[in-house]
């Protein structure tokens, strides 16, 4: 059995490696927590995966944390990602960190930005869960292209107290498992209204853990059609659609569906959304109170300026600049405001399809992973497209689970399901 | 829609990140070709739809107004090193 430290150094999947507990009885007794880098840890290094927060040891846990601590888990560190989750491929990880590189082909992305949660996930040997985070495809991807499991919650399932902010209206803490059951109890746990944070939901919790192996019979599922139309690989294709035959034989009903709005325009409202508010998230950043400090000189636009320049890395860079324009006045109702009021016909066309079926289905992502060099030729437009596939139900903030089906290089089969109905999309995946 | 290097310019000083002559170049081509594909945003027929801030309906977020625990001044002032005399310290202001 290889230790932590011989996985990290052969496959960077972990920022930190360092163990914490507080409790050594309980429902997670014995399970290792990995803990995306972005989720604070008390006393653990927490950079969210950015240079400028090199040094930063948090006060206190994340809610998320705190629940899995207080079940018996225990937390073996902090994983690789790209920096503060801008990235699908975990290549933009922060000045001085490394690639968490794919546990299947070493030469391939793990997928972003959860790419070190999904590697560690995929090559455990050990009763392991990891903690991840996805805003607009963050596990759904990664999950896909290592082979193991990625549940993204509702927005507003489990609290974002002690997240390291990306876009405060898109991001969700999720797990990642082998097994859907894990996946779960996981979100048993951590799911639940929180006073810490006011956008957590009211709605009940339910026993998440009870519906997986109750079957398929009767079970209402849409094909999302333009998911496997152009762009989408011929293996890929073939696996989903196989998977989704395997299910009709089980005794759902499954018909096509469409989403027009969504497919067309969801990709720029997410990007122009989340980089609005990803723009105004790491104002706050500053080399001063926590993280990364310089000597102070100057007056504190030529410091902030400084630190900053130094500290984030390009696509940082460049996403603060995009989302800062998105934002500027004379360009706020053209970009921000019309990208918001996209994201109302986006969730209406969800919720439409929601009144007739119980789960939509589509492939998690239109590939499986690519090769490193490949991908650092793509140009950032080229980049942002390959999100296609995740960005509707993460702007929707609706539930989803990516499940790796088929032989050979991994596939992830996606299925969604409508707000706070992540019960009957866990049935789906468990027959899976 | 046109970014040219003076508007790269006046977004840098805006998000206060400091950019030099090669960097300005190569951000005013990104933007300019992200924006290009993002723009057909434009032509979607937007009126009398109402904004989501929110993907799902939130509550109320206010509390009681009362006085809550939080961090001592020691710790919120154990996580710099610039620091002096119990308080933060940082750039000029003026």
């Amino acid at each position: 059995m290889k230790s932590l430290h011989e996985i990290n150094g052969e496959y960077n999947c972990f920022n930190t490696i360092q163990e914490y507990k507080e409790k050594t009885e309980g429902a997670l007794k014995g399970v290792k927590i990995s803990v995306k880098d972005c989720i604070c840890v008390k006393g653990m290094e927490s950079t969210a995966g950015s240079a400028i927060l090199k040094g930063y040891r948090p006060l206190f846990n994340a809610t998320a944390v705190q629940k899995l601590l207080d079940e018996g888990a225990v937390i073996i560190g902090k994983t690789a990602q790209d920096a503060f989750g801008f990235g699908s491929f975990s290549i933009n990880t922060g000045k001085g960190f490394k690639q968490p590189l794919n546990p299947i082909d070493k030469t391939r992305v793990t997928g972003g930005s959860s790419g070190g949660s999904a590697c560690i996930t995929k090559l455990a040997d050990f009763s392991h869960i990891a903690l991840a985070e996805s805003t607009g495809g963050s596990i759904a991807c990664p999950a896909s292209y290592c082979g193991v499991i990625g549940l993204t919650p509702t927005y507003g399932r489990v609290s974002r107290y002690g997240l390291i902010d990306y876009a405060n209206s898109l991001d969700k803490i999720g797990v990642m498992a082998k097994t859907v059951i894990e996946c779960a109890k996981a979100l048993e746990i951590i799911a639940g209204k929180d006073k810490k944070d006011q956008t957590t939901a009211d709605a009940p919790v339910e026993k998440y853990t009870s519906f997986p192996g109750k079957g398929v019979k009767g079970i209402r599922i849409g094909i999302i059609k333009e998911s496997i139309q152009d762009g989408v690989d011929k293996d890929v294709k073939e696996k989903f659609l196989k998977t989704a035959e395997f299910l009709k034989s089980k005794g759902a009903i499954v018909e096509e569906v469409t989403l027009p709005v969504t497919f067309k325009h969801a990709l720029p409202v997410y990007y122009i959304i989340a980089m609005s508010e990803a723009s105004t998230n790491l104002a706050k950043y500053c080399g001063m109170r926590y993280g990364r400090d310089e000597k102070i000189e100057g007056s504190f636009n030529e410091y902030f300026a400084k630190v900053r320049s130094k500290c984030f890395d390009d696509e940082t860079k460049r996403r603060i600049m995009l989302g800062t324009f998105a934002r500027m006045s004379g360009f706020r109702d053209a970009y921000y405001i019309k990208s918001a009021k996209i994201r109302t016909l986006i969730i209406n066309e969800y919720k439409n399809l929601f009144k007739k079926y119980d789960v939509l289905i589509s492939p998690s992502m239109p590939n499986t992973a690519p090769k490193t060099e490949e991908v650092k030729k793509l140009t950032p437009i080229q980049n942002y497209m390959m999100d296609i596939l995740t960005v509707g139900p993460n702007l929707a903030g609706l539930p989803h689970i990516s499940v790796p089906v088929g032989a050979g290089l991994p596939t992830g089969f996606m299925i969604i399901a409508d707000h706070f109905d992540e019960g009957i999309m866990l049935q789906v995946a468990y027959e899976i | 829609m046109k970014i040219d290097k003076q508007l790269v310019r006046e977004i840098a000083k805006t998000a206060r990140i400091e950019l030099n002559d090669d960097e300005i170049a190569k951000f005013e081509k990104e933007m300019n070709n992200i924006l290009e594909a993002f723009s057909k945003i434009c032509a979607v027929k937007t009126d009398n739809v109402e904004m989501s801030i929110h993907p799902i309906k939130l509550g109320s977020a206010l509390r009681e107004d009362r006085k809550e625990k939080c961090l001592t001044q020691e710790e919120a002032l154990s996580l710099t090193n610039n620091k002096k005399e119990g308080y933060f310290t940082g750039p000029r202001a003026v």
